[in-house]
């Protein structure tokens, strides 16, 4: 990592590029014609917004482990948590449009014969509050979860395998009908965002503007926290914690921080992806969700700001083509790519490349991973 | 169907050439049943009933099924598929012209129901006594009485006489003329018999019950309540053991793995789903060229399994996770992307669908004991994992294999100073770990579902039992799975099955901030990075 204040070469390529997207986007979609090969179909438009937020979920990933180590399985669940907060605003906007018609409940509840709104769902009409809460539910789970696993030193695998318990567990909470989050349907039917009609296409274009906004916040965020004081003491902890621990920095604490921001942005990037989508159901929670998008970070390159950003995108268009096209063989290319990149590209195509560019023609051959130092050690 | 082949085949051969020509009360009752009248009907299915004629039972539910034909004064039992039976002779015969059912009424319809009961009470089958003492005690059929009476005078078999009494019982108490002495006789039956059936009557009596009555009905049925709880809680912890036994199952193969080699294998699932596939191979087989030998298939699919998991895992080991060594987050996602790629795999060869797998007849039924109904394929595989877990600690113990991989869990390093050549105890110690997995997979064929899926199932759950048990202890997984297994089972009737998954979760969340290596942690000098 090199510090700089000014914007290194790798920032300004990502942000001209997040910037040209969402220049470019807009224009094809709107301004060129349907029948011009340049133009943007409007189905595309949401799907590529899926994939920004998915980058913005890749980067929050990629904040905690490939700078602190930390390799979370479960981070769908934080992703899922702001889903469900814009989701839950969204389903209030519906109002007396639902099928049961109910001004306040919505359908599901009515379906369930509920007579009230449950406490939780008080409020959150209110988008400044449903905001509020995209960012704070996924940040307490964090610092909760956060605090009883750093305080207990739990690290490595065992960090992961508990994480995934925690997700698991939500997926099954989330299921159930009674805990008034509209049980495995989850939430959808979705009618307008402030006022304005979800499925149109000015308010999708209008979303994809923001994602992307998002994702270059998130960037430029990370990038400052990272380049900070307080990200070189992460890397520090990421290649030998106990060293760091025993230099005086209270490690626990910094762990607790960087995993509550990247919750955060985990929710952040949830919360957009739903508008998009038009629906958000437990099935976000499942393990392999969680473990599934670890593998953009991987492929992009970890430890790099820009390279979740590349894997995101690359892992799921590749999936889009896929079950599209050979529906049978998604799996095992993404099989294929998860044993692929640890075996042969350790740090992402970011990382080869920017070995090759350094190295030249010279072969470097699977450079250990700086956080494999401290796991090697045991 | 072959009771009904069985019941015409002893016709055949007892009447048809004995009695023929005698003409017993069954032989003088049929005419009357073709002659078309309900009185007739009704005092010839009295005479059947009474006949004790082995084509009797045949011919009154054929008659209730509307399958009697008569035509021409001759009577003629149709067959469900179709063919004729003269119902004089038990000869199959063309069927006749103008053949048309015996017409039932309501009052006709009681007496069938009624000659059925009776007759059935009277079998000479045992089972087929004892459903019938069982219908009666649910029907309450007060007309049922004397028979039940004259049945519980004859009967030789204590089951069946336990259930006559019992039946006799559910009427008396429900009778309105009957004495409260015979009242409260019937109560102690009921309390005697002590199940869920008995506690129902005992505290639903009808109104105008005497007090005395009642009195004693509310005190048996408090004692069956709290016998009823007793083995309630029994059965749960036996739940448990038995849920406790597949976790083991599925989860001491990768104790094994995650011990010696801190590798976290998420293909391990897999490799309990290859083994159930082996299991469904092998049996196929079995089915085409040998079916005599299909009560051994399991047998025979255990050791196939261990081999095809257990290469299939040193296949993995020497191609993949050999290269990850010290990178045990890497190899948790290699291995992910192996398992995607060996379910994708078993998709694409067997379908997406769940297969077959069938049951042996050894392993089907069930052991009843007391309140408790053990079935016997749970009991086969606690025994099994239980055996199982025998084998792997003596092999960990007394083999020099065990020895190796002791050493390797315990200190890596110094074990190569040693001379152990870690590379091979790792692979083979990943064999090994694959290979029980495989053989978790033929006794889990027998009580999950066969699918591409099976082995996703079971990765969380057998985690959170080595991640709980801590690692490297053989003791430790046991105590992990039958822990969790039980606690799963206690709390699910207060909880319901999810929430209780949902509470253990967290608990086991939080038991980790206590003891982040384990509930049997290895103690050593080596310490953390």
């Amino acid at each position: 990592m090199t510090t700089q204040s000014a914007l290194d070469r790798q920032s300004i390529i990502v942000l001209a590029l997040l910037g040209a997207a969402a220049i470019l986007v807009p224009v094809l979609n709107m301004a060129v014609a349907p029948g011009s090969p340049l133009h943007l179909s409007d189905h595309l438009v949401p799907l590529i917004g899926k994939y920004v937020c998915f980058a913005l979920l890749a980067l929050s990933v990629d904040l905690i482990w490939g700078f602190c180590g930390i390799l979370s399985l479960g981070h769908g669940a934080f992703f899922a948590l702001g889903g469900y907060a814009m989701g839950m605003y969204l389903m209030r906007q519906i109002g007396p449009r639902g099928v049961y018609a109910d001004p306040v409940l919505p359908d599901f509840m009515v379906f369930l014969n509920w007579k009230e709104l449950p406490w939780f769902w008080h409020g959150i009409d209110w988008l400044p509050f449903a905001a509020l809460m995209v960012l704070v539910v996924p940040g307490v789970l964090a610092l909760v979860f956060g605090w009883f696993a750093f305080r207990s030193r739990v690290t490595g695998v065992y960090l992961s395998i508990i994480t995934q318990a925690m997700t698991f567990a939500l997926m099954l909470a989330f299921f159930r009908n009674d805990m008034g989050f509209g049980g495995n349907n989850g939430l959808t039917d979705f009618k307008d965002i402030v006022g304005f009609p979800i499925q149109s296409a000015s308010t999708r274009i209008v979303l994809f503007v923001l994602s992307v906004a998002a994702l270059a916040g998130g960037y430029l965020l990370c990038r400052w926290v990272v380049n900070s004081k307080f990200g070189k003491v992460l890397v520090a902890i990421r290649d030998a914690e106990s060293r760091t621990r025993f230099l005086g920095y209270r490690v626990e604490h910094y762990k607790l921080a960087v995993f509550t921001l990247s919750a955060m942005l985990a929710g952040v990037a949830g919360a957009l992806y739903v508008p998009q989508v038009g629906i958000i159901n437990p099935s976000e929670f499942a393990p392999a969700n969680s473990i599934e998008l670890v593998i953009w970070v991987a492929v992009g390159g970890r430890g790099t700001l820009a390279g979740p950003i590349l894997g995101a995108f690359l892992v799921n268009a590749g999936k889009t083509w896929f079950t599209g096209v050979l529906p049978e063989f998604w799996l095992f290319a993404l099989g294929g790519l998860f044993v692929f990149v640890t075996l042969l590209m350790p740090r992402g195509i970011l990382g080869a490349a920017t070995d090759l560019w350094a190295g030249g023609a010279r072969r470097i051959k699977s450079r250990p991973v700086p956080e494999t130092v401290s796991q090697a050690a045991e | 169907m072959t009771r009904l082949r069985s019941i015409l085949q002893a016709f055949v051969l007892l009447i048809g050439t004995i009695s023929a020509a005698m003409a017993g009360p069954y032989e003088e009752a049929l005419p009357k049943l073709a002659a078309d009248s309900y009185a007739d009907t009704e005092a010839a299915i009295a005479a059947v009933a009474g006949s004790g004629h082995a084509q009797a039972m045949n011919l009154v539910e054929a008659l209730r099924d509307g399958r009697l034909m008569a035509a021409a004064g001759r009577v003629y039992i149709r067959d469900a598929a179709g063919p004729f039976v003269d119902a004089a002779t038990g000869r199959a015969v063309e069927p006749p012209a103008g053949a048309k059912p015996v017409r039932v009424n309501n009052r006709v319809r009681r007496a069938v129901e009624a000659a059925l009961g009776s007759m059935t009470l009277l079998s000479p089958q045992v089972e087929t006594r004892l459903d019938a003492a069982r219908a009666v005690f649910r029907s309450r059929d007060a007309a049922a009485l004397a028979t039940l009476e004259q049945a519980i005078a004859q009967e030789s078999d204590a089951g069946v006489k336990m259930a006559l009494e019992s039946a006799r019982a559910a009427i008396l108490l429900t009778k309105q003329d009957a004495s409260p002495a015979e009242k409260i006789a019937a109560v102690e039956t009921l309390r005697a018999r002590g199940d869920q059936d008995a506690l129902g009557l005992l505290s639903s009596l009808p109104n105008g019950t005497p007090a005395e009555v009642s009195e004693a009905a509310s005190k048996a049925a408090g004692g069956i309540r709290s016998r009823l709880a007793l083995w309630s809680g029994v059965q749960n912890i036996w739940y448990g053991i038995s849920l406790g036994s597949v976790l083991l199952l599925a989860a001491i193969g990768l104790s094994i793995t995650f011990g010696t080699m801190g590798v976290i294998n998420m293909a391990h699932g897999e490799m309990v789903m290859i083994g159930a596939y082996t299991t469904f191979l092998v049996q196929e087989a079995i089915r085409t060229y040998a079916p005599g030998l299909f009560g051994a298939s399991l047998f025979i699919a255990l050791p196939l399994a261990f081999l095809v998991a257990g290469s299939i895992g040193i296949l993995i080991e020497r191609t993949v996770i050999r290269f990850l060594y010290g990178r045990p987050l890497e190899t948790l996602l290699a291995t992910w992307g192996l398992s995607l790629i060996l379910q994708q795999a078993v998709r694409t060869i067997f379908g997406p669908t769940n297969r077959e797998v069938g049951t042996p007849a050894w392993m089907s039924g069930a052991l009843e004991i007391g309140g408790l109904s053990l079935t016997y394929n749970r009991i086969a595989i606690v025994v099994f994992a239980f055996a199982v877990f025998a084998a792997l600690l003596l092999v960990l113990r007394y083999t020099s294999l065990g020895l190796y991989v002791r050493a390797v869990t315990q200190n890596r390093r110094m074990a190569g100073s040693m001379g152990i050549r870690t590379n091979r105890i790792d692979a083979l110690a990943f064999g090994l770990g694959s290979g029980v997995a495989g053989i978790a997979g033929v006794a889990l064929s027998q009580i999950d579902n066969v699918s591409p899926n099976l082995g996703q199932g079971y990765i969380i759950d057998s985690f959170m039992v080595v991640v709980f048990g801590g690692v490297g202890n053989l003791w430790g997984t046991l105590v992990g799975a039958m822990t969790l297994g039980v606690a799963n089972k206690l709390l699910e009737p207060y909880a319901g099955a999810v929430l209780g998954k949902i509470v253990l979760l967290i608990a086991i969340i939080l038991f980790i901030q206590r003891r982040p290596r384990g509930l049997f942690a290895l103690k050593g000098r080596a310490v953390e990075a």
